[in-house]
């Protein structure tokens, strides 16, 4: 099932001479089970992709479709409220509120869509616990680590019904191993049943996506997938160390 | 240990990364006798003849682990001559030959990292360290790829170059060099 498409996207931003096309004519769809890295230098449209893939940002010309739902006919409290129910952001910082708990900050989304503090806590709870963090519901952000923190903020992404998982730079300010454990778990969530975009210039972090997307000057110059016999890497020459 | 045992053992901790044949296991067990490294143990039932380390092999193996590879040992690195040979090569273009080999690149890390994806943490940590240096070695080279292109956007202009020209013809590459490449 398809949950994220991109038609022909073109984002401009600016007028005139000045003007900026960040994005031009992309074409991308990310279906369920799928984890998508997009890859490419600074001012490549990286970003700029993420935010129209959450709604974050309308494009200039082309459709962006969540589950089926193209954007551009939505009202803006019809995308507000699909961004709450479909779409959960994975940042390198400023993810959690630091005024609030880590049960409080998986529950915040759900409040927000009107379901009741009584009702949210116990799915928050439960999103903790999938995140290996059964027990941190009260603590503050303040009170865990960098990489717990990121646990939290992927458990509060995909609360409730979400099922479109958007990472930008999820691992920026983490060491080597703990980084490897939040992508570990975002391939997990991913690989039961979620969709999944992060947009990273870590190589080593975009190798734990289902396909690579290279992007240049807005346009998407190469795509990477698997191997179709992945065991030969172990035994050719320029698979050996 | 005799030879097939150590080759097993080697396979293991290295999960086959790099294959041994047990000839090859053996002419090496004779060479380390000659130095007074090893010391062959009676044969078993089998015909098998167990080796033990001498406390000289002991010493040469401290000493081993004790000393880091020279880089310079190495042989020479290909791609980094052919991107340096793409450079002054007229009618090559420089950015597909990077993005071609990124993309190659890219995909062995994935499936480096899907094999690390499988492995058990808890029971297969020498697998996981040999596999993690193959991955940050691929890494490097990304890494090192997306530098080369950085510096081509900066120090060259985008006339010389242009994408998908390598999918040309020879013989259209021949025409390109007249037209593209300034003088």
């Amino acid at each position: 099932m398809t949950i994220l498409e991109l038609r022909s996207v073109h984002r401009v931003h600016g007028g005139g001479p000045t003007a900026v096309h960040a994005l031009r004519g992309v074409t991308l769809t990310v279906e369920e089970g799928e984890l998508v890295a997009v890859m490419g230098p600074s001012g490549s449209g990286k970003s700029t992709l993420l935010n129209l893939a959450g709604g974050l940002d309308r494009p200039t010309k082309g459709e962006v479709v969540i589950n089926g739902t193209v954007l551009d006919t939505c009202t803006r409290r019809a995308l507000a409220a699909l961004r709450r129910r479909r779409v959960g952001y994975v940042f390198q910082d400023l993810n959690l509120l630091a005024s609030l708990t880590a049960a409080e900050n998986v529950a915040l989304p759900l409040e927000l869509d009107g379901v009741s503090v009584r009702q949210a806590r116990p799915t928050a709870l439960a999103a903790l616990a999938e995140v290996d963090l059964a027990g941190y519901g009260p603590r503050f952000p303040d009170e865990l680590s960098g990489g717990q923190q990121q646990r939290v903020a992927i458990a509060r992404a995909l609360v409730g019904q979400r099922r479109l998982l958007l990472a930008d730079e999820p691992t920026g300010a983490l060491d080597s191993q703990t980084g490897e454990a939040v992508l570990r778990l975002l391939r997990s969530k991913v690989d039961a049943g979620a969709a999944g975009v992060l947009v990273t210039h870590e190589a080593r972090h975009a190798a734990w996506a289902d396909r690579v997307v290279f992007l240049r000057d807005g346009v998407i110059v190469d795509t990477s997938g698997p191997l179709d016999q992945p065991d030969e890497l172990l035994t050719t020459p320029g698979g050996s160390p | 240990m005799h030879g097939y045992q150590l080759r097993a053992a080697f396979e293991e901790s290295t999960g086959g990364t790099w294959p041994l044949n047990v000839g090859q296991v053996y002419t090496t067990l004779s060479r380390l006798e000659r130095d007074d490294l090893v010391r062959p143990l009676p044969a078993n039932d089998a015909g098998q003849r167990p080796y033990e380390i001498t406390a000289a092999g002991r010493k040469d193996l401290a000493a081993w682990f004790g000393t880091p590879i020279s880089r310079t040992d190495r042989p020479r690195d290909e791609l980094a001559i052919k991107l340096a040979l793409a450079l002054c090569t007229p009618g090559v273009d420089v950015h597909a030959v990077v993005q071609t080999q990124r993309s190659a690149t890219m995909r062995t890390l994935q499936e480096y990292t899907r094999l690390k994806a499988r492995a058990d943490q808890a029971v297969e940590l020498s697998w996981l360290l040999v596999l993690d240096a193959m991955v940050f070695q691929v890494e490097a080279e990304v890494r090192w790829l997306d530098h080369c292109e950085a510096s081509l956007v900066r120090y060259t202009s985008p006339s010389a170059s242009s994408l998908g020209s390598l999918a040309q013809p020879a013989a259209d590459a021949d025409t390109e060099v007249e037209q593209e490449v300034p003088r």
